[in-house]
């Protein structure tokens, strides 16, 4: 899966991951403007987003919960906590700073499990406002700097968002995939987020750093820009081998914070530590301290849901596939674990079942048309070798169109019966027979071979002949 | 003048015309008002139209409000909604909010009569309204000396008859000083009373919105009314508002008044001697007078002057030339902030940025921010000593009498000793309030200020009016 291979001559790469998420709230975190992706610009705002003089934030009682559940999911200790504001000027921050969370985060000390039992560490994850979106129009670079004219759309001003930072424990750059997938997975089992990182719902910025191994961490750079799973892989790769030649032919690496360009696929420099803004952070004194009850918490965290890992591990016991494996993945992400779980209740084969969910039912939400227990009678058809798997996928198909059915009718409807193990094995021994060649390569270990000896084992049976039977008789031929 | 109590009950029995009463002030107002300058605007059309509003509501035999035609005057730092709104601000000028402050809609649902909105020093920062972009306010004592501020057009209004009652803000004193210097009543609550949404903020944990009278009960029943929790503001105390009215004539008897033995020196002598007579006349009513100690009050007024800048430099940051207000335009983003904040705010207003924004920056934030807000944690608790000791304290509200325009204008240190006095309340949060009590130099009015602690009115509102009794 992997495209990138290791770093060269010992080094070591060391990542940490700061996602920023909006939560799927009504409104917004401080005042009741509707949170609302794509709506005309500039219609969901009130005094407290413009910012307008007098106007006062009032916390969104459904954002704390939601930012609760965030942090119960990944294991953090949740904290009376305060805000404070983070001072800058820009046209879309409104009040020229923004409220956050500073010194007592409300979410502290959690981690993460990826595949292999890799432990991810969790900082915090704390609540904050988001900004208004700028559009910058002529110009060369799409930012606001040498750009004609601006155009600001505060109906993202005070959307609540949680971010989320990761501890530097991340030491690949698929690791970061991983982290970043599982992290989405969690958000949506939760409601937290709908997570949409092409709709910017949910956003990474990447540090990254190299060291070799016995030596202190590297400095490290922040990465902004990256919009996607796949675009957080390559910005990591490129950036750590950036940094690699940059210290191999002598130079040292700034702290800086860097843009990632999707099309280039390189990442430059976007403004270095010394021309950081100084954010003057002091406590919000319009807010005051946010004390969780210890009933609340306790109720929020007895309403979870069951998170992906969790679910996962128990459709792998149930089904007998690999926890960390693409079929339990693909199953949980489309929620679907449950039905899989309802065919093997209803007498269904438990592999087969989780095989044919992760392979047909793309399309299908978390609760297919098709009864469990037609499924459970297909798994059964192929597991007793009433059909060849290639038939049992045809009848897989037929069973969705149909959205279910009778399957043992639709397998004689469609003809289908497969050939008693005695016939097949005649036919395989004429297929040695008319093929002395391809056989005896296969004998010397050219697996290859293998494909025209079931090839006329199929064209004589008029595939009516199970793949999978015809290449065991041939493996036990060959010994 | 009359007594805003006296208007309301005349309006609503129907001895009084709302409208005739604001005749009165507007005839006043026409008489004066271009020599004392104590609006930015006066919105006789809309005040007309309500005052006829509530005569025909009386005449209808509808229930009315608990201000029922009381002309009210409200300090231009307080939205009103489509009502030019400016801070005494170049930078805000011909800003008309789309919303009114939480106390605007209070006083319109009691049946109060607005009459306008009144000067300030800009954006609250000040002892004298000499720093508003409009020109300052007199006072209406003596034409040529100051009003006090920043709420000095508040206090003038009603000082001239022009309203019978005001609402100012206090931070560091801007109620109790210009009521102390005009002679009236004005009453800074125990924070998070009223609600200041709505208020233009200049520093947030410390402003509080107050009335300006002139006399006790007025005041108790005026702050009855804009009291109470509001959602809208966090900081709000989530209880109801205090009964003040129906404790005024309870008397002091019993009561333990602080006389503080280590207040900082520099009060003119006219005005100690006031406060003197104060006690006397609290002794003479049966109360206690009780020495007390506030160790910290020496470094309060070098702690406010780096928390509220702090906080000024972070709430006026948003005025930017982008969204509202005056914008300088120029030839890139950066240019037009500063050529934007150059031309927009005053020079009290600059140093003030500056001093907060330095206060607050990397490397100097320990020292100064951290270190002053460690003064208000010392204050807090030498007054928690002190009232474990007395139930009020009683000091000057000003250490002199209205000065002359101009005679502090260049030496910004001696402007803000105006305040030393005041500021310990607020970096407190407790209630205070300044009572006319006789006149010192000049026969300029001298004002007594009355302390006490959290949510302590009522044990402040029985001295107040007793003091009141005894002149």
């Amino acid at each position: 899966m992997s495209e990138v291979a290791a770093l060269p001559n010992g080094w070591q790469l060391i990542v940490g991951l700061e996602v920023h998420v909006e939560l799927a709230t009504k409104t917004k975190m401080f005042s009741a403007s509707a949170n609302r992706f794509g709506d005309e610009p500039n219609t969901n705002i009130d005094p407290v987003t413009l910012g307008l003089p007098g106007a006062l934030p009032v916390l969104n009682q459904h954002a704390i919960e939601l930012a609760i559940r965030i942090g119960l999911a990944l294991n953090c200790k949740v904290q009376p906590c305060t805000f404070h504001r983070k001072n800058y000027f820009y046209p879309d921050l409104p009040k020229a700073y923004q409220i956050t969370q500073y010194d007592h985060p409300l979410n502290i000390d959690g981690h993460l499990m990826l595949p292999g039992d890799v432990r991810i560490g969790i900082e915090r994850a704390h609540l904050e406002e988001d900004t208004g979106k700028s559009t910058h129009f002529g110009g060369s670079s799409g930012r606001i700097h040498g750009s004609d004219y601006s155009l600001i759309d505060f109906n993202r001003a005070g959307v609540p968002l949680v971010e989320i930072v990761s501890r530097p424990d991340i030491r690949t750059s698929e690791q970061a995939r991983q982290y970043v997938g599982e992290l989405r997975s969690i958000l949506l089992a939760v409601g937290a987020s709908d997570a949409k990182m092409e709709e910017g719902s949910m956003r990474c910025d990447v540090n990254v750093s190299v060291h070799k191994l016995g030596t202190p961490f590297g400095t490290r750079c922040e990465i902004k820009n990256v919009n996607s799973i796949r675009s957080v892989g390559r910005a990591i790769d490129y950036e750590a081998r950036r940094q690699v030649d940059v210290i191999e032919g002598g130079g040292t690496i700034r702290q800086e914070t860097r843009h990632w360009d999707d099309a280039t696929g390189r990442t430059e420099t976007l403004r270095t530590k010394e021309d950081a803004d100084d954010y003057r952070y002091f406590l919000e004194p319009d807010l005051v301290p946010l004390v969780p009850d210890q009933s609340w918490i306790d109720a929020v965290r007895a309403a979870l849901p069951v998170l992906p890992a969790a679910r996962r591990q128990a459709l792998a016991e149930l089904c007998g596939v690999d926890k960390d494996g693409e079929s339990a993945f693909v199953v949980v992400e489309r929620g679907q674990d449950d039905y899989v779980s309802a065919v093997v209740a209803a007498g269904g084969d438990p592999r087969r079942a989780v095989v044919y969910v992760q392979q047909a039912f793309a399309e299908q939400s978390a609760t297919p048309k098709v009864p469990a227990k037609d499924l459970a009678a297909l798994t059964i058809l192929e597991r007793d070798a009433k059909v060849t798997s290639t038939q049992a996928k045809t009848l897989l198909t037929d069973l969705i169109e149909a959205g279910g059915g009778d399957v043992s009718a639709m397998a004689t409807k469609r003809g289908f019966e497969a050939l008693d193990k005695s016939a097949v094995e005649a036919m395989v021994d004429a297929a040695i027979a008319a093929e002395p060649g391809a056989w005896q390569k296969y004998c010397n270990g050219e697996e290859k071979a293998l494909g025209a000896l079931v090839g006329a084992v199929m064209k004589s049976s008029k595939g009516k002949a199970d793949g999978k039977v015809i290449t065991a008789l041939l493996q036990a031929k060959r010994t | 003048m009359q007594k805003l109590v006296d208007i309301v009950a005349g309006v609503t029995n129907g001895s009084l015309k709302a409208s005739a009463v604001v005749e009165e002030h507007l005839a006043r107002i026409v008489a004066r008002e271009s020599e004392i300058h104590a609006f930015n605007l006066v919105t006789a059309d809309q005040a007309r139209t309500d005052a006829a509003k509530v005569d025909e509501d009386v005449k209808a035999g509808k229930k009315v409000g608990a201000l029922a035609g009381v002309p009210i005057a409200l300090k231009d730092n307080m939205c009103t909604r489509g009502v030019e709104t400016t801070c005494s601000s170049k930078i805000l000028q011909g800003w008309k909010p789309p919303y009114d402050a939480t106390v605007v809609t209070k006083l319109r649902a009691a049946g109060a009569v607005i009459m306008g909105k009144t000067n300030l020093d800009e954006f609250a920062m000040g002892s004298s309204t000499e720093n508003s972009a409009f020109g300052p306010t007199k006072n209406p004592h003596d034409v040529s000396r100051v009003p006090g501020g920043s709420s000095g057009g508040s206090a003038a209004a009603v000082s001239a008859g022009f309203a019978a009652a005001s609402l100012g803000s206090d931070t560091g004193g801007s109620i109790r000083q210009p009521a102390a210097l005009c002679g009236v009543v004005g009453v800074k609550p125990t924070y998070g009373v009223v609600s200041r949404y709505g208020l233009v903020a200049f520093a947030s944990s410390l402003d509080q919105i107050g009335p300006f009278t002139s006399d006790v009960r007025d005041a108790a029943t005026l702050l009855e009314v804009i009291s109470g929790h509001d959602p809208m503001d966090s900081t709000s105390i989530p209880q109801p508002a205090p009964s003040l009215v129906s404790v005024l004539d309870h008397g002091v008897a019993g009561m333990r008044i602080g006389r503080v033995t280590d207040l900082p020196e520099g009060c003119e002598p006219d005005v100690l001697a006031r406060l003197e007579a104060a006690f006397d006349a609290l002794r003479s009513a049966g109360a206690i007078i009780v020495d007390i100690k506030l160790p910290s009050i020496q470094y309060c007024l070098t702690a406010y002057y780096l928390i509220a800048p702090a906080e000024a430099s972070s709430n006026l940051a948003r005025y930017d030339g982008v969204r509202y207000g005056n914008r300088v335009d120029a030839a890139d983003l950066n240019s037009m902030y500063a050529a934007t904040r150059e031309a927009g705010f005053g020079e009290e207003v600059k140093r003030r940025i500056m001093l907060g924004t330095y206060a607050l920056s990397a490397g100097y934030y320990d020292a100064y921010y951290g270190k002053a807000l460690k003064v208000r944690r010392l204050i807090s608790d030498d007054f928690a000593h002190a009232y474990e000791k007395t139930d009020v304290i009683l000091t000057p509200t000003s250490p002199s009498v209205a000065f002359k325009f101009g005679s502090k204008t260049d030496n910004p240190l001696a402007m803000y000793l105006c305040d030393v006095f005041t500021i310990p309340t607020n970096l407190a949060g407790h209630p205070a309030m300044s009572v006319p009590f006789g006149t010192g130099a000049d026969s300029m009015p001298v004002g007594v200020q009355v302390l006490a602690t959290t949510l302590g009115e009522q044990a402040m509102f029985k001295v107040a009016a007793e003091l009141e009794r005894s002149l």
